[in-house]
């Protein structure tokens, strides 16, 4: 019996097919058939009749987990069904226990990296270009976020193939943690800044009006005060609030529009414009 | 509109309704729907401000886990449709934009939860070890994901702009669309707090501090954050790295002592 091996072009068909991860995405097994469409190039590769049928039902199990790293996890499956139908001593069971057991330490690290630094960062930089009307706003959020997503998924898919389950232990090491509390940081310092900078509230309400001596007129408003204390104190107050609001599980759309009957609240009062 | 736009409208609807489940090219996100939107109707520049503004308001909303944000896909689309063709403020496209992002999350809930059929049948097709049959499934699925945002853009893309629609907007009081302008100054903190609360980072708070003071007292500009991040992110990587060392060096104690007994 020849050896059966996984081609270069298997794994690129595997990339490729790994950006739809996420298409039949269902409340009973969420990622399972877009992981397995996904191994299919692999799996008929290594696969024929009874073995395959096995082999594509032990890949519509439950996953779910964040879709750019779950790009390694596919690797490192592949290589472990090459060595399987090769004949080395792998059950179905440790194929899906890799599987489980990676998907939920990866998501912990690709959740913070990707959805709470990457995009909101070049998304709030896009957004900041955009309001001036400038083409710049969506391209550079689109071609920087899929140039960086793209090397992701492909990267994740040759590293993990090529290093297998020796990837596991690896993961176990400090690597990962450094990435995700680096880019923790990263994205909460520049979050820090957005509630600064980046949201306006203006309160011109007029507390005192006076002459000065040198005939100036001097005009006190809240924003005034507020802004002599510490600029963007009031973003800054509203965003703990809700925080405090969506950990006590407030759905968000029931806290925008809260904030919406605020605005126009204030605005027909004269408090805010 | 003619025919031709609205086939391309449609085309786009589709292109961000896929994107709102695959959520890997981040076609559905407000940015890019509201420009393509603005570009097929020929007012890209409208497109692309509403586009940030909306973008601003969603930055937080992000599927994680099994949890459902509000739909960013249909929301931008349908906006922008009526923005753009009704010529309407961008005041009165959030205040459409907002409800419309519930509706579309009851929707794609819905879409996500009909897709537990074609699960079921995957299950079949595998038994038969029919792999054409398991891929039709997949791609089924993110079908009916691209109709649920090109159905409703092609409904009000030939409802927008006749006077019955108009009407409804501008039935909408002034105080109403200014108010709502006002607070899409700030509704954006929503996005931050959820973005916070997901990174879940307690002890990395005083980060968030030095992001926010640089910005209260100094002239920076985006990309002087970032840099000033990722110098902080290097310091942090090492001090933590030590603390390791130290952890190890201990550790190796430990099991000194424990040869000693």
């Amino acid at each position: 019996m020849t050896e059966k091996k996984v081609t270069k072009s298997d794994l690129v068909s595997m990339f490729i097919r790994s950006n739809f991860l996420l298409g039949s995405f269902n409340f009973e097994r969420m990622q399972s058939i877009g992981f397995c469409v996904s191994l299919i190039p692999v799996l008929k590769k290594l696969y024929q009749g009874e073995e395959l049928k096995l082999a594509l039902k032990r890949h519509l199990e439950f996953f779910n987990t964040q879709p750019f790293v779950a790009t390694s996890i596919m690797g490192i499956t592949a290589a472990m069904e090459e060595q399987k139908a090769n004949g080395a001593n792998i059950d179905e069971g440790s194929i899906s226990g890799v599987k489980i057991g990676l998907m939920g330490p990866l998501a912990g690290v690709g959740d913070p990296i990707f959805w709470g630094t990457l995009r909101p960062v070049l998304a709030a930089l896009g957004a900041g270009l955009a309001l001036t009307g400038s083409i710049i706003g969506p391209l550079i959020f689109f071609i920087s976020f899929n140039i960086i997503r793209l090397a992701t998924n492909w990267y994740g898919i040759f590293y993990g193939y090529e290093k297998g389950t020796q990837l596991v232990s690896e993961m176990g090491g400090n690597k990962l943690r450094y990435l995700t509390e680096g880019s923790s940081v990263l994205g909460l310092l520049v979050m820090g800044a957005l509630v600064s900078k980046w949201t306006s509230i203006n309160m011109p309400f007029v507390l005192s009006k006076y002459t000065a001596a040198n005939g100036k007129e001097v005009v006190t408003t809240i924003q005034s005060v507020l802004d002599s204390l510490i600029p963007g104190l009031v973003p800054l107050l509203l965003t703990f609030a809700c925080m405090y609001l969506l950990k006590k599980n407030v759905n968000p759309l029931v806290i925008i529009f809260g904030l919406f009957a605020v605005g126009i609240v204030g605005y027909a009062c004269g408090l805010l414009a | 509109m003619d025919s031709l736009q609205l086939i391309l409208l449609i085309l786009v609807a589709a292109i961000a309704g896929m994107g709102s489940v695959l959520d890997e090219a981040q076609t559905h996100r407000p940015l890019i729907a509201c420009t393509l939107v603005g570009l097929v109707l020929g007012d890209i520049t409208t497109g692309i401000i509403l586009g940030g503004t909306l973008e601003l308001l969603a930055l937080g909303w992000m599927n994680v886990g099994a949890a459902m944000a509000p739909d960013a896909a249909l929301a931008s689309v349908i906006s922008a449709i009526l923005v753009i063709v009704g010529h309407q403020s961008i005041g009165a496209g959030i205040a459409v934009a907002i409800p419309i992002a519930a509706a579309g999350q009851v929707l794609t809930i819905f879409v996500r939860t009909i897709t537990v059929f074609f699960q079921h049948l995957a299950d079949k097709y595998a038994a038969e070890g029919n792999t054409r049959g398991i891929e039709m499934c997949h791609f089924l699925g993110l079908m009916l994901q691209a109709i649920r945002v090109a159905v409703p853009a092609a409904i009000v893309g030939v409802l927008a702009g006749t006077d019955a629609v108009n009407a409804m907007l501008a039935a909408i009081p002034e105080v109403i669309t200014r108010g709502l302008q006002v607070s899409g100054g700030f509704i954006v903190v929503v996005g931050y707090a959820m973005v916070i609360n997901m990174m879940n980072a307690k002890s990395l708070m005083p980060f968030f501090f030095i992001g926010f003071l640089l910005a209260a007292f100094t002239n920076f500009n985006l990309i002087g954050f970032g840099a000033a991040g990722v110098i902080a992110a290097i310091f942090h990587i090492k001090s933590i790295a030590n603390e390791g060392n130290v952890a190890n060096a201990s550790g190796v104690d430990a099991v000194d002592d424990s040869d000693l007994l």
